[in-house]
């Protein structure tokens, strides 16, 4: 018995060490020459120890403070409105009695599929500035003269979030509609002959039960917002004067589009390691004290 | 009063799937106008559809620019499924504690920002002279701990008996993988293809930055190098945005069911 299992045990190794040789090499690896280069400063191919001296000028470089506060800004106000709107939106396609639940789960997933740049190319042209948004809301008089939507920095910030919304509810509202699925029907009934409301089953029976996946997605949206790239370099560029300009494109520019720093945009790239850790163990926390 | 409630949740749906679908419309429409009406928001259709195909053609290397996109989405498809299938296979069906272990610190690499491996991995690639190469795109991505453990997940309900009796039948271990597990598991394998097919096909940060010619590019790189231009021709932008979008959209309606199956299946 004993030798079988250890025959059998070596067996699975040859199954798993590829693959997990792959993503060692590809992402552990990384990962500690990011580290190390984060120490290091210099151009071209001549590097040398800086000690810490990116670290420190990472809290006295105000283009880092701006994608920081652009980026939280992002997470703060995208993450709970998209998640808030799929679970409304899923609460509403898993009532038995809807019709047309398969077109509006179609339409609503629809955008999941799209590419991040192609998406983020269409509403760069919505949002123009003698673009077809303005032609609509002045048409219905709802604004009287065009908004510059994409020179504002307050509505560039709006477009953004706008279009993170438009892409991604549909895939959160996918998660939380299986959940649903799971809940057994007699729940709600029994809430209803209580004489509990559909916005008090909403609160005390969907949400709570869906708890782990709201954290699920919680956690992954945090992570996309944490390393958004594409929207804001097709739709803003980073503008204006980069008020909508991420860390992700910031870690970009210090690599390739500004005199290459390799080792201060590993510093500032660990920046977002550390905030992502520090996040999914608050969420992790939050989520798990609760239940 | 029920009714009411019911006519506001239709009035609510009706409006989320109008702004759903709105950019949909606007590209198709968009791709038969010329820049300037699609600028000045012109909503109906127009008589452009050739001449901004023509100009497109001309203007870049489509062809070879989705020739490109689709090499390495279906060689990074076809490379992540067996990789990371075997992976997810030899994680569940030949459970220790070290592989437990290792799979643990496997699944850490999901919570690492891109950002922070990219300049590493541009550097290695350059070393070893793969930049600019489909290669150098495919590899970074074609085991990642999402598809591992989206396998291993559903290779908890792949029946063991079956590996039992292909042993009585005197079948070595990769034969079973190959002729039992693989066959039995065609659903899983079918929503594992689409979700990384489509994150191959439109993925934009990684190719950005390791392809660098222009006869190498993919679509994403094309369309945000148009759209990026001084004075960028919406027309042609709208074409190559409806070929770019189009193969998704199509496997999206073919295989709807696997799709949607496929992003729950890992989080059951």
């Amino acid at each position: 018995m004993g030798s079988k299992w250890n025959k059998s045990s070596l067996m699975g190794w040859q199954f798993v060490l590829l693959p997990s040789a792959l993503i060692l090499l590809f992402s552990f690896y990384p990962m500690v020459q990011s580290l190390l280069l984060s120490f290091q400063s210099g151009k071209g191919t001549v590097y040398q120890y800086v000690g810490l001296a990116n670290y420190v000028r990472l809290f006295s470089d105000p283009m880092f403070k701006q994608a920081v506060l652009n980026t939280v800004l992002y997470l703060v106000v995208q993450v709970p409105i998209m998640l808030m709107l799929g679970l409304v939106i899923a609460y509403f396609l898993n009532m038995p009695k809807l019709r047309f639940k398969g077109f509006y789960r179609t339409a609503i997933f629809l955008p999941c599929v799209t590419s991040l740049v192609s998406y983020a190319v269409l509403f760069k042209s919505i949002f123009a500035v003698d673009g077809v948004l303005n032609r609509m809301l002045m048409s219905i008089h709802l604004i009287q003269e065009p908004v510059a939507w994409l020179m504002d920095p307050v509505w560039a910030r709006v477009v953004i979030i706008a279009a993170i919304t438009w892409r991604w509810t549909g895939y959160n509202m996918i998660f939380y509609l299986s959940a649903m699925q799971n809940i057994d029907p007699s729940v709600y009934e029994a809430a209803s002959i209580d004489g509990a409301s559909k916005t008090r089953q909403f609160f005390s029976i969907t949400v709570p039960m869906l708890k782990p996946i709201i954290l699920f997605t919680a956690i992954i949206s945090t992570n996309g917002t944490l390393q958004l790239f594409d929207e804001v370099v097709n739709i803003t560029n980073g503008g204006p004067g980069n008020s909508t300009m991420t860390i992700s494109q910031y870690i970009y520019n210090l690599s390739f589009v500004y005199t290459p720093n390799f080792g201060y945009a590993a510093t500032v790239s660990y920046a977002i390691v550390v905030m992502v850790a520090v996040l999914a163990l608050l969420q992790l926390k939050v989520g798990g004290e609760k239940q | 009063m029920r009714k009411l409630s019911s006519l506001g949740i239709h009035l609510f749906l009706i409006i989320a799937s109008v702004i759903s679908l709105f950019p949909f419309v606007w590209m198709l429409i968009g791709m038969t106008n010329s820049s300037s009406d699609i600028v000045k928001g012109k909503f109906s259709f127009g008589s452009m559809l050739q001449s901004n195909i023509a100009k497109l053609l001309d203007m870049t290397s489509l062809g070879a620019a989705f020739g490109n996109s689709a090499l390495i989405a279906i060689v990074g498809t076809v490379g992540t499924l067996i990789l990371s299938s075997m992976a997810g296979y030899g994680f569940e069906i030949y459970r220790s504690k070290g592989k437990d272990r290792l799979f643990g610190l496997l699944m850490l690499s999901m919570m690492m920002p891109f950002a922070a491996v990219m300049i590493p991995l541009f550097r290695m690639f350059s070393n070893i002279g793969l930049l600019n190469t489909p290669t150098a795109v495919i590899l970074p991505s074609i085991t990642t701990a999402f598809m591992i453990f989206f396998f291993m997940q559903n290779t908890k309900s792949f029946p063991r008996e079956l590996l039992q009796a292909g042993r009585v039948d005197g079948l070595g271990e990769w034969r079973l993988f190959a002729r039992v597990y693989v066959p039995t598991m065609k659903p899983t394998y079918a929503a594992a293809a689409i979700i990384t097919f489509m994150n191959y096909w439109n993925s934009f940060l990684w190719p950005l930055i390791a392809l660098q010619t222009q006869d190498k590019k993919t679509l994403p790189l094309i369309v945000s190098s148009l759209a990026s231009s001084y004075n960028p021709d919406y027309g042609i932008i709208m074409v190559a945005i409806v070929v770019t979008t189009l193969p998704t959209v199509l496997i999206f309606f073919l295989l709807q069911k696997q799709f949607v199956q496929g992003m729950l299946g890992s989080v059951k």
